[in-house]
């Protein structure tokens, strides 16, 4: 247990030592090794760097020099990333053998380890963090701790005004004024719907009832989405402290935590956080002496993407399977165990410390003016900048994907983004430059969803991706109601029956007609949004299902049936495995001979393409 | 529901475990999926027994535990194969062409996600998105994660298992430096296994 004063001078001294994470132009002896520990990163061995970094200083007995494990600095494609403080050196691509370079150049003997500092996508290399055209038109809010403290150590959260917001809360603010606040803010949930959070909470907290429940929603089940565990991986106590403020607010004194067992470390460092928060007195009861008790639980989820569902969430909490129930009534009429409940995403909360301490006029200057502050986007696909980036709303995508992203790898070019995960829709090239806010995703035929964004280059075909999506849905389909149970499987079939070369213009009639069913008579949010990447698709490349179906032409190649394959004489060198491996002996031609495709006896099993060394056959 | 010599003779075992996790938790009805999520992770499967014990300690019937098993993708019935690779296809994975490692994976093993090889060596799973998007496409082998995958890398980790297990040798720690080390490294013919 910890008093408030203690909390305080825990504060003063530890931002002292800790100055040099923010300051690049500090003049001190002192150097701070950060290692990015986001699952990316850890992948690719950056736990054994930190270990190297720590044994090589224990042995030539070096002095001054920190090595801290951080969250996710966000450019994952870079990883594993090395960055050394106060200077803001940034190194890519590490691996554990550089360690022993990194100490003796960088820190020794004071030069920068040219080979391993960062490359920028012009081929400029760059010194610092700031210089980096990734990191320039980001604003980070809900990433604003993420590879700066180490989210293992309670102390360097308080340094960076941790718990501060909860102090403020607690002592001078009433219930109604905190809702206030963050209804002024203009916060809406980052989940995907985009609810006004305030408006939420009054809700909640209208409802008469003597057992409440404030739940976190960390089921990050979107495939490409990664803030929630990167905010969990690098923040957690963020999370708690918003969570601890909700339950004041609203008047609830128990929290659950749902988050996917698939993420182990997000968990460890939760369960890490929720025990440092109890040691220091700032969960359990009678918080800073307020006489307000608080307490979170970790639930795990067992993989099934519903269970992001509100509802679903709160059935799987309870121990069942997670069938979403019917709404009304709401979970903040009738939740958890059937009393009120208040469910937020990971990065809603994330955002909750930073008004409270910033105030809400601050907030909400930043954004549209339907949508305030800014938005997480897990950049994956075809670009080259890929990882986490935080921008204000109302950047348009052409900033993310290009500015931000770096453009598309070789040359290629943009044929469509995709946000929203199995839920939202494409975007196609013409609306590169609309701005990017609730409203305008929704307008476009597409949604925010969590916030994954995944770009997709010109080889890369509009039909057997909504066919990808719909395999989805229908694997993670709870089976509850019937237009989802079987509408999605029937969608399916006849994108497979398009696919496979059969398929008639009748067939994208009916198609349509499904998807606008399913839409209009699903119980919850994923049936009622899985038909979004069919009609999407439909909406801006209804002239690639034609060809499909007119003239069984796959213009990317991706739809093997459709596809002819074809031997690239430049590459070709005449060895002849593909002849040999060729069930159907389709390809001719004889020793050094450039070989061709008889395309009447080929059936396009493939077989060629992964037995060509030179990788000459398309 | 599988019941092979194995189960039978781990039932000690079995019991002993489960004795221990339920000095942990509450007989309450709401802590079943973290308790399945326990075993789960202990034995890799939810063998009978362990269900047993479950619905006795939280008097939850047999029928509703299976419901639940089968629900949660996370959750099998059947042991899986000493090395269990997962291929990602998530988006970012799908996007980079993840379909391809996993259309070799099914070729080579001759089995489907989910199944398990004849001879209990190898088990394919398909995840959505394990986190690495930033090193698309994805494998996993064991819970190793092998970033920036190719249909010949693939290739190389199969092989490796294949020759370790010829020479009786194991699968210990050595295994990914000895894949590292060997970058000349070529696939040994069929015929020899």
């Amino acid at each position: 247990m910890k008093t408030l004063e203690e909390i305080h001078k825990i504060k003063e001294e530890k931002r002292k030592e800790l100055e040099l994470r923010v300051h690049t132009d500090l003049d001190t002896r002192e150097k701070h090794i950060l290692v990015c520990h986001g699952t990316g990163c850890t992948s690719s061995k950056s736990i054994e760097i930190l270990e190297n970094f720590k044994n090589i200083i224990k042995e030539k007995n070096i002095k001054n020099v920190r090595v801290v494990k951080t969250g996710c600095f966000g450019l994952c494609a870079k990883g594993p990333i090395v960055i050394i403080r106060p200077e803001d050196t940034f190194y890519a691509n590490c691996k554990p053998e550089d360690c022993e370079e990194i100490i003796q150049t960088h820190i020794v003997e004071g030069n920068k380890v040219e080979r391993l500092l960062c490359k920028d996508i012009d081929g400029k290399i760059v010194n610092s963090l700031d210089e980096l055209n990734f990191y320039k038109k980001q604003k980070r809010i809900a990433l604003k701790n993420c590879g700066v403290i180490n989210p293992e150590d309670i102390d360097e959260y308080i340094a960076f005004d941790g718990y501060m917001a909860l102090e403020k809360v607690l002592k001078n603010m009433s219930q109604d004024e905190v809702i206030d606040e963050i209804k002024k803010s203009g916060l809406r949930g980052r989940g995907g719907a985009g609810f006004p959070t305030g408006q939420k909470w009054e809700l909640t907290k209208n409802v008469d009832s003597e057992q409440k429940y404030v739940v976190c929603n960390a089921d990050e089940g979107d495939p490409g989405a990664f803030m929630d565990r990167s905010i969990l991986e690098g923040d957690p106590h963020c999370v708690l402290e918003a969570m601890i403020i909700a339950g004041y607010s609203i008047g609830a004194n128990k929290g659950y935590i749902y988050v996917r067992a698939e993420y182990p470390i997000a968990v460890q460092r939760l369960q890490t956080a929720i025990d440092q928060a109890k040691e220091y007195g700032i969960l359990g009861k009678n918080i800073f002496e307020s006489g307000f008790d608080f307490d979170i639980e970790i639930r795990l989820g067992a993989g099934a993407f519903v269970c992001g569902e509100e509802t679903a969430l709160l059935e799987s909490i309870e121990g069942r399977r997670g069938h979403p129930r019917v709404k009304p009534p709401y979970p903040a009429q009738s939740g958890l165990w059937g009393k009120p409940t208040l469910i937020n995403n990971v990065e809603t909360y994330a955002n909750i410390t930073k008004i409270i301490i910033n105030g809400a006029d601050w907030y909400n200057k930043i954004g549209t003016k339907n949508s305030k502050g800014t938005k997480v986007f897990a950049l994956g696909g075809n670009v080259n900048n890929t990882g986490l980036v935080e921008v204000p709303m109302g950047t348009t995508l052409r900033e993310i994907v290009y500015d931000i992203g770096g453009g598309i790898p070789n040359n290629r070019e943009f044929k469509a983004a995709q946000t929203g995960g199995p839920s939202g829709g494409c975007i196609p090239k013409e609306h590169l430059d609309t701005p990017i806010d609730y409203e305008s995703l929704k307008e476009i035929g597409s949604m925010m969803g969590s916030g994954g964004l995944i770009v997709m280059d010109d080889t890369k075909c509009m039909v057997s991706l909504a066919k990808f999506y719909l395999d989805f849905t229908v694997s993670e389909s709870c089976g509850k109601c019937t237009p989802c149970r079987i509408g999605t499987k029937r969608m399916h079939e006849i994108l497979e029956k398009i696919c496979n070369g059969d398929g008639t213009e009748i067939d994208i009639i009916r198609l349509e007609k499904l998807a606008l069913n399913v839409k209009d008579s699903s119980i919850c949010g994923l049936g009622q949004s899985a038909p979004n990447p069919v009609l999407s698709t439909l909406k801006y490349f209804r002239e690639e299902y034609k060809e499909h179906v007119t003239y069984k032409q796959c213009r990317s190649k991706e739809c093997k049936n459709l596809a002819q394959i074809e031997i690239d004489a430049s590459k070709c060198k005449g060895c002849g495995i593909c002849q040999k491996n060729c069930p159907v002996n389709s390809i001719e031609g004889e020793g050094r001979e450039i070989r061709k495709i008889n395309q009447d006896k080929c059936i396009k099993c493939g077989t060629c393409l992964t037995k060509c060394p030179f990788n000459a056959i398309k | 529901m599988l019941e092979n010599e194995k189960e039978i003779c781990n039932c000690n075992m079995i019991e002993e475990f489960m004795n221990k996790i339920f000095k942990t938790y509450l007989p309450e009805k709401d802590n079943l999926i973290q308790i399945l999520n326990e075993v789960q992770d202990e034995f890799g499967y939810i063998p009978k027994t362990a269900q047993e014990k479950i619905s006795e300690f939280l008097k939850i019937p047999m029928a509703e535990i299976y419901g639940v098993i089968t629900f949660y993708s996370r959750f099998t019935l059947e042991p899986k194969g000493k090395y269990t690779i997962s291929v990602c296809l998530g988006t970012a994975c799908y996007v980079k062409g993840s379909q391809k490692i996993m259309d070799r994976l099914k070729e080579r093993l001759k089995i489907e996600p989910g199944q398990t090889t004849e001879d209990g060596m190898f088990s394919i799973d398909q995840t959505r998105c394990v986190g690495a998007c930033g090193l698309a496409p994805v494998f996993t082998v064991n819970g190793e994660v092998y970033g920036k995958a190719t249909v010949k890398k693939l290739d190389e980790v199969l092989d490796r298992i294949k020759i370790r297990r010829i020479r009786g040798l194991g699968f210990g720690d050595g295994f990914k430096i000895l894949i590292i080390k060997n970058r000349d490294f070529k696939p040994v013919p069929e015929s020899l296994f």
